[in-house]
């Protein structure tokens, strides 16, 4: 059977299918429905970690256990995985372990456009590169064979196109395997020096072996055709590379490391002008050309920055592109925003009023960087907010310290800002930190964290108190106050920032978009009362236009939060049923 | 067949999402090669959001890029201004004429431009539906995305039984006879042409 599945779904069937057992990430456009999906096989325990270190380890211990295990993650969150990953190379597996990482060019939503196919290279683990769903589905099969046979953990590399597009995926009978019985082996898995010196060693044999394999393997294939221009790609540039010249001859990686060094060089025989087609960095292009194999053309052409399309590739090689006319005028853009009724709107009206310095964190409320609200400092890492916040402050002393906040959402905190406060109370920090206690992981779409008290399918956990968490570990300052009235929250700022010790607000409201938060009707603006002062205007609130010197609310995206009421000097929201 | 090429634009919360997922699931009842590509995450939020949805016999490039759209669906007049670029020549753009300001307009830095569907009329083949009004028709706000399927319906060489059928399967229970008269709304609009 033929079903169209998101790239992401077709890993989850393809764990499903390899018999994989366990399944720990962190979620992370845009890698996070993988996980999502694999929890709706009963045969696969799924699970959120609170952190993709965390949720690696989990991996690796049942790999450890005898199971076929996983673990997803975006691009940057390789990064805080990469510390057990490097090592984990070393000691290799018992179940097999795959890892996906999620690149995304572009930067449709990420922070930063970096190429995960570098961490592979230097972690000496072998990457496959799927350029559609029926490859996201087969390669995971392919890679849990890999990853057995060759004693490693190996990375499944997707990208945005691939892991949000849909397309045909055969689906197949899942392989049941047995539990494969833990086998104490303190020289395999203990990695300290005596024993990592001789792994090392069993390291670089096993790369000999993959380079050997990747000369034979199936997962990489030349497709024959005119012979004056020859591709060599992967991944989602496979695709534009056939959409944009079909007649031409293509060598397509699906094992992206260790690269096939003979046949490609057989290739680059066989044809005319040899050009290598990657999004980001020129890996393939360079490994090609250290091995001294001729390559004409590549980031000399296309450059490192973004995705490519089948109309960028026909535009550099000098192709006829299709004609199309674009509108005459300037087209104003279109930002996201806070959702209606969004809890963080109501701390960041409150933020930009009082002028602060906001050391901010990754999330939904990043958006309090954009305008009119223009509420934020910095925006870094997930985490960095609060280790940024005791730096500044340090340096520049109790009277920064009054004028500046961290600001870091739950999910957030849970992952990587805990360690922040630790590090505030130890170091005898004085900044003040907000945590925007949503109650769900927001920005990625809804996923339980530890504070949530639900887990990945629902089921009642210990929901961790932030406010616990803190007072627990020292911090003696710790209040709650909710979003909803901008008039508390300020007053509570204003006192927490003058306190010459670390202090930590909890503000704190579910979602808007949370099934069970219950809206009120939208409001409306009376004429006659509003004067046009445009006080309601600095929430940024998509609901609230302003023409003809008045305010008006559309009655379509209103949920009736009542912020912009707040606002209004003159009284001139109501609320009443428009519709 | 040669690869036919649909975008489906608008702004995060429209429903732009369940358009294609309705227009999907008719293509490969159709027995065709489909791909579809969207984008979740960030641009959800009140953001300019695209899908692409591409079928024929064998389907290479998830992405549309300019010049090779045969139809865009667009949710709302701004982003049908800011896409249709995309359009093939010859192709057709169905746009709803709702407005939904972004956020440059509402704090004033730019104004809503003027006269869109006029404009883009003087460029392209253009279907113009107030899709909200016909929405709330049907019953709920809610259906704009059913709407303009329905327009695309009558444009497209596929019998309206399998659109019905799609609809079936696509949508909750609850809520089926109100999509069943939003599609019939669209669907009677796009007969105008
Ligand atoms: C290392 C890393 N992992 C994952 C992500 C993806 N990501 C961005 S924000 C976010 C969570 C935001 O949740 P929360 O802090 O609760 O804020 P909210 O969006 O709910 O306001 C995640 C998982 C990331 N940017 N970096």
């Amino acid at each position: 059977m033929k079903k169209l599945m998101l790239g992401n779904q077709a890993v989850a069937r393809g764990l499903y299918q390899a018999g994989c057992r366990f399944v720990s990430s962190y979620p992370g456009t845009p890698s996070t429905e993988i996980t999502e999906q694999a929890a709706l096989y009963d045969e696969i325990y799924a699970e959120w970690a609170p952190n993709e270190k965390t949720a690696a380890e989990a991996a690796v211990g049942a790999s450890l256990a005898g199971v076929r295990s996983f673990c997803a993650m975006k691009h940057v969150g390789f990064n805080v995985a990469a510390d057990p990953l490097f090592t984990a190379s070393y000691t290799g597996v018992n179940g097999g372990f795959v890892i996906t990482v999620a690149d995304d060019p572009g930067m449709h939503s990420s922070q930063n456009e970096q190429d995960s196919r570098h961490y592979a290279i230097a972690s000496k683990l072998a990457m496959l590169e799927p350029s559609d769903s029926q490859e996201c589905c087969d390669f995971v099969t392919a890679a849990y064979e890999i990853s057995e046979t060759y004693d490693t953990p190996v990375i499944l590399r997707t990208c945005t196109r691939v892991a949000h597009s849909q397309s045909l995926v055969e689906l197949k009978d899942r392989d049941e395997r047995a539990l494969k019985p833990y086998e104490r082996n303190p020289q395999k898995y203990v990695a300290a020096p005596a024993n990592a010196v001789k792994r090392h060693v069993e390291v670089e044999k096993r790369m000999e072996a993959l380079r050997a394999f990747a000369e034979t393997t199936g997962l990489n294939r030349d497709e024959m055709g005119d012979t004056s221009i020859g591709f060599v790609t992967s991944g989602t540039c496979y695709l534009y590379v056939k959409e944009a010249f079909p007649e031409a001859s293509v060598f397509k990686l699906g094992l992206v490391n260790p690269m096939p060094v003979k046949r490609l060089a057989d290739f680059a025989e066989k044809v005319d002008r040899l050009i290598v087609v990657e999004e980001l960095d020129g890996v393939i292009e360079n490994h090609l050309r250290a091995v001294g194999i001729r390559v004409d053309g590549g980031k000399d052409i296309f450059g490192l920055l973004g995705e490519l399309s089948q109309n960028r590739i026909r535009e550099k090689l000098g192709a006829a592109l299709p004609s199309f006319a674009a509108y005459e005028e300037a087209v104003p853009g279109r930002p996201p925003v806070m959702c209606p009724g969004c809890p963080h709107r109501g701390l960041f009206t409150v933020l930009s009023k009082l002028k602060l310095t906001v050391l901010g964190d990754i999330g939904c409320y990043t958006l309090g960087s954009g305008a009119p609200l223009n509420a934020v400092d910095s925006v870094l890492c997930m985490g960095a907010s609060i280790g940024m916040a005791h730096g500044y402050t340090k340096v520049l002393g109790e009277d920064a310290a009054k004028k500046t906040v961290a600001v870091i959402g739950d999910s957030t905190f849970m992952h990587s800002g805990m360690t922040g406060i630790v590090n505030l109370v130890y170091n005898r920090g004085i900044a003040t930190v907000l945590v925007l206690d949503n109650s769900i992981t927001g920005m990625t779409g809804h996923q339980q964290n530890p504070t949530t008290g639900l887990t990945l399918q629902n089921e009642p956990t210990y929901p961790i108190r932030i406010e616990d968490f803190c007072r627990a570990v020292g911090v003696q300052r710790v209040r709650v106050v909710d979003p909803q009235d901008m008039a508390a929250t300020e007053a509570a700022i204003k006192e927490e920032v003058e306190a010459i010790e670390p202090s930590v607000i909890i503000v704190r409201r579910p979602c808007a978009l949370l099934k069970y938060v219950k809206h009120n009707p939208p409001l409306s603006v009376d004429p006659d009362k509003c004067k046009g002062c445009r006080s309601c205007m600095k929430i940024g609130c998509p609901a609230i236009r302003f023409s003809d010197k008045k305010a008006s609310i559309d009655a379509t995206i209103c949920v009736g939060c009542g912020l912009c009421e707040q606002m209004c000097r003159f009284g001139a929201f109501e609320h009443k049923e428009v519709r | 067949m040669k690869t036919t090429s649909i975008m489906i634009v608008g702004v995060g919360g429209q429903g732009t999402l369940l358009a294609s997922k309705l227009l999907g699931n008719v293509l490969l009842k159709q027995g065709y090669d489909v791909k579809l590509s969207e984008v979740h995450g960030m641009s959800q939020r009140g953001g300019s959001v695209v899908t692409y949805v591409r079928y024929g016999d064998k389907v290479y490039s998830p992405i549309v890029d300019q010049g090779e759209a045969d139809y865009i669906l667009s949710f709302e007049i701004l982003e049908s201004a800011r896409w249709i670029s995309y359009l093939k020549e010859g192709g057709r753009l169905i746009t709803n004429t709702q407005k939904t300001w972004p956020m440059p307009v509402i704090t004033g830095t730019v104004p809503y431009p003027e006269n869109i569907v006029e404009k883009l009329s003087a460029m392209a083949d253009v279907t113009a539906v107030d899709a909200l009004k016909l929405a709330e028709e049907a019953g709920s706000s809610k259906a704009v995305n059913v709407v303009l399927i329905g327009v695309l319906s009558k444009l497209m060489d596929i019998p309206e039984a399998v659109w019905l059928q799609a609809i079936d399967e696509t949508v909750p229970q609850k809520f089926l006879e109100l999509n069943k008269r939003a599609f019939a709304l669209g669907r009677a609009c796009g007969a105008g042409e």
